[in-house]
């Protein structure tokens, strides 16, 4: 939706247009423009030939869309309900925008249906809702990282969508998991070896080699359990849902590849 | 003025900008301490992101459009308060637009017309891109204050900090648009013009004509207030490039971060802003690595020797661990520290790039080294301010 080559770059090709583009079999992409969207949305409903030969008009239009409240969202979340509604494929994955920006955009229908009492988008903002607004149409995936602020974050936006719009949470993914370096009853142990190490309680010689190594692996095994936490109030405020685990992976995200990685390990999380 | 800490000795603005979930609003309040502490500064730690980072990174209840004193006993470090002190705000976007609009109105008519007006109602409260320029706006008032010697401004993540910056430009913009004339001109006369009309039949078709009369009486109320809009983009403009602004870029050393790093010290710099520094935040520790990587390989002879796993296995009696719970905790020991190791290589590369780029760009490199315990409060912060150190 925010279109700033990110998409493009996860799936390695150069750019993204608002022209839908095969990726591979099945797969397709496009970036969200409002602008196209307000043509091809012209072309669709208006069916007014002075647009196509018109230049100015098209500016003025773009000029309203950009500055109107409220017309630049929907332009964007129209193309996306108008390409459910058509059935052009089998489902649509929208990349939103920022947290801060989510609310806005999918309550946008919403939010336009009170400012405009009557035209064409008027009628049109109430199919969209009801696209929006059915959860077996319509759900939003929420990702973010076991960190505290971006988790933080999330329950408030977990909070915000139920309490403010209608359209549904259908999954919260935590990304870049980190592992346990050493896990469950063995934590207490490592823990008891760092202790006996910093205190000398251990003899020198096996001290000088664990010294550095522990003091490193501790600060990984602070992360996580930073993490865990985290992830438990995720848990508890992702309700029933649950929440989905992707760990970091390994694999340089420069590489090709790293989409395959990541759905495979979402398939696994799935089923 | 490139040096960081010159810069919250004597600076009077820094720009905070990164990508999303790098620490970028931790470290604002951290340097915004850490100045407050060691430079005895009034510091205003100012967060422009929607969402409430700058709240939680202080451990405070939510705040809103008024400064918030943040009392100098949560930022006690080594048992000692700031000489300094240290406010901050976030940015709530309907008040803030209110605030602007009783200013710039050239009458209380017009200033009730606009606050009542129902798309400026929704503009200002709903709508994703009213907050980018409101946002400058608040930071062009803090920092003309005298309340304050240094604001930190603490940016949204990642491309949408551009969109900030550049919201005094968009402004201008579409005030000097020709099309806000011919839209706002008076029902008459466009009955003449040869351009609007097509564009009032569809665009009364699409909207509705109600809608089109919000609009257009929307636009017209705003259009009184060019001047001083105008006049303020200009300012605010004026302000980001001022000699003591600076701009700061926080990143981790993973890929994508480092990705959108690289973009924004390019972008910052292409619009001729000035970019002090970049801290690569979250770094394991490089002495560490190198000691650990010294010893990888006695390590590694060590976990064999029986004599090794019994100085284990008695340091940890206690727990009565059993012979594989032992063998499987000193290999994780060993794996680890490699597998730690190997990636600090990487990072230490990607650091040595970054550091390249920043000298192309003008900018010193810092890093923070990875906190080695958790963040319990406010205090902490002042210590993570200290522990930046130059690259």
């Amino acid at each position: 939706m925010d279109d700033k080559g990110a998409l493009a770059h996860a799936l390695r090709i150069e750019s993204l247009q608002f022209a839908e583009r095969e990726i591979a079999p099945n797969l397709f992409a496009m970036a969200m423009n409002t602008e196209d969207s307000l043509r091809e949305y012209i072309r669709l409903f208006v069916k007014n030939p002075l647009v196509s030969t018109f230049g100015p008009l098209a500016k003025i239009l773009d000029f309203v869309a950009n500055a109107a409240p409220g017309v630049k969202e929907i332009l964007a979340v129209g193309k996306l309900c108008w390409e459910v509604r058509e059935r052009n494929y089998d489902i649509v994955i929208v990349d939103a925008e920022a947290t801060g920006h989510i609310v806005a955009q999918v309550d946008a229908p919403a939010i336009l249906s009170n400012l405009v009492q009557v035209g064409v988008i008027r009628d049109q903002t109430r199919w969209m809702q009801e696209i929006l607004h059915d959860q077996s149409a319509t759900g939003v995936v929420v990702v973010t990282t076991p960190e505290e602020i971006p988790v933080l974050e999330t329950i408030q936006l977990l909070d915000t969508l139920q309490s403010k719009t209608k359209v549904s949470v259908s999954a919260v993914v935590a990304n870049r998991v980190h592992p346990d370096v050493v896990a469950g009853g063995d934590l207490a142990v490592f823990s008891q070896l760092a202790d006996s190490v910093e205190s000398g309680r251990i003899a020198s010689e096996p001290a000088s080699v664990l010294r550095a190594p522990l003091r490193l692996l501790c600060i990984a095994i602070q992360r996580r359990k930073r993490e865990i936490g985290l992830l438990e109030q995720l848990a508890t405020s992702a309700k029933e849902r649950g929440v989905l685990f992707m760990p970091i992976l390994e694999i340089d995200e420069q590489e090709a590849g790293i989409t395959s990685v990541m759905s495979s390990v979402l398939k696994d999380e799935l089923t | 003025m490139n040096n960081l800490r010159d810069v919250l000795q004597h600076g009077r603005l820094v720009v905070v900008c990164g990508s999303g979930g790098v620490g970028k609003t931790t470290m604002s309040a951290s340097l915004g301490a850490f100045a407050a502490h060691a430079y005895q500064r009034r510091v205003l730690v100012l967060t422009v992101d929607p969402a409430r980072r700058l709240a939680d990174a202080l451990g405070l209840d939510s705040f809103g459009n008024a400064v918030v004193d943040v009392d100098p006993q949560l930022l006690m470090h080594n048992g000692v308060a700031p000489a300094g002190s240290m406010y901050a705000a976030m940015i709530d976007t309907k008040a803030s637009w209110d605030e602007l609009i009783a200013r710039c109105a050239p009458n209380a008519e017009v200033c009730e017309k606009v606050l009542t007006n129902k798309l400026y109602k929704n503009l200002t409260e709903r709508f994703v891109h009213s907050h980018d320029y409101i946002a400058m706006e608040r930071l062009y008032e803090a920092q003309q204050s005298s309340n304050y010697d240094l604001v930190i401004v603490d940016t949204p993540p990642s491309r949408n900090a551009l969109d900030v910056l550049d919201a005094p430009k968009r402004m201008k913009e579409f005030f000097a648009s020709r099309l806000l004339r011919l839209l706002t001109s008076q029902a008459q006369s466009r009955l003449f013009s040869l351009a609007a009309k097509p564009f009032f039949i569809v665009a009364d078709r699409i909207l509705g004509a109600r809608f089109l009369s919000d609009i257009t009486e929307f636009f017209t109320l705003f259009r009184t207030m060019e001047e001083g809009f105008v006049a303020r983009a200009n300012e605010v403009e004026a302000v980001l490039r001022q000699q003591d602004t600076s701009f700061m870029v926080v990143t981790t050393l993973e890929p994508a971060p480092l990705r959108e790093s690289n973009f924004l010290i390019d972008e910052l710099r292409n619009r001729s802003f000035h970019l002090s520094s970049v801290i690569a935040n979250r770094v394991t520790p490089f002495e560490l690595l190198r000691v650990v990587e010294g010893s990888l390989g006695s390590l590694q002879q060590s976990i064999q020797d029986p004599r090794f796993v019994h100085a284990v296995v008695g340091a940890t009696e206690s727990l009565e661990p059993s012979a594989e719970q032992v063998a499987r905790v000193v290999n994780a020991i060993a794996q680890g520290s490699e597998l730690a190791v190997s990636q600090g290589k990487v990072d230490l590369d990607r650091l040595h790039h970054l550091g390249q780029h920043c000298s192309e760009a003008g900018a010193q490199l810092y890093v923070c080294a990875v906190a080695e315990t958790d963040l319990k409060s406010a205090s902490d912060l002042v210590a993570i301010g200290d522990s930046v150190k130059p690259a």
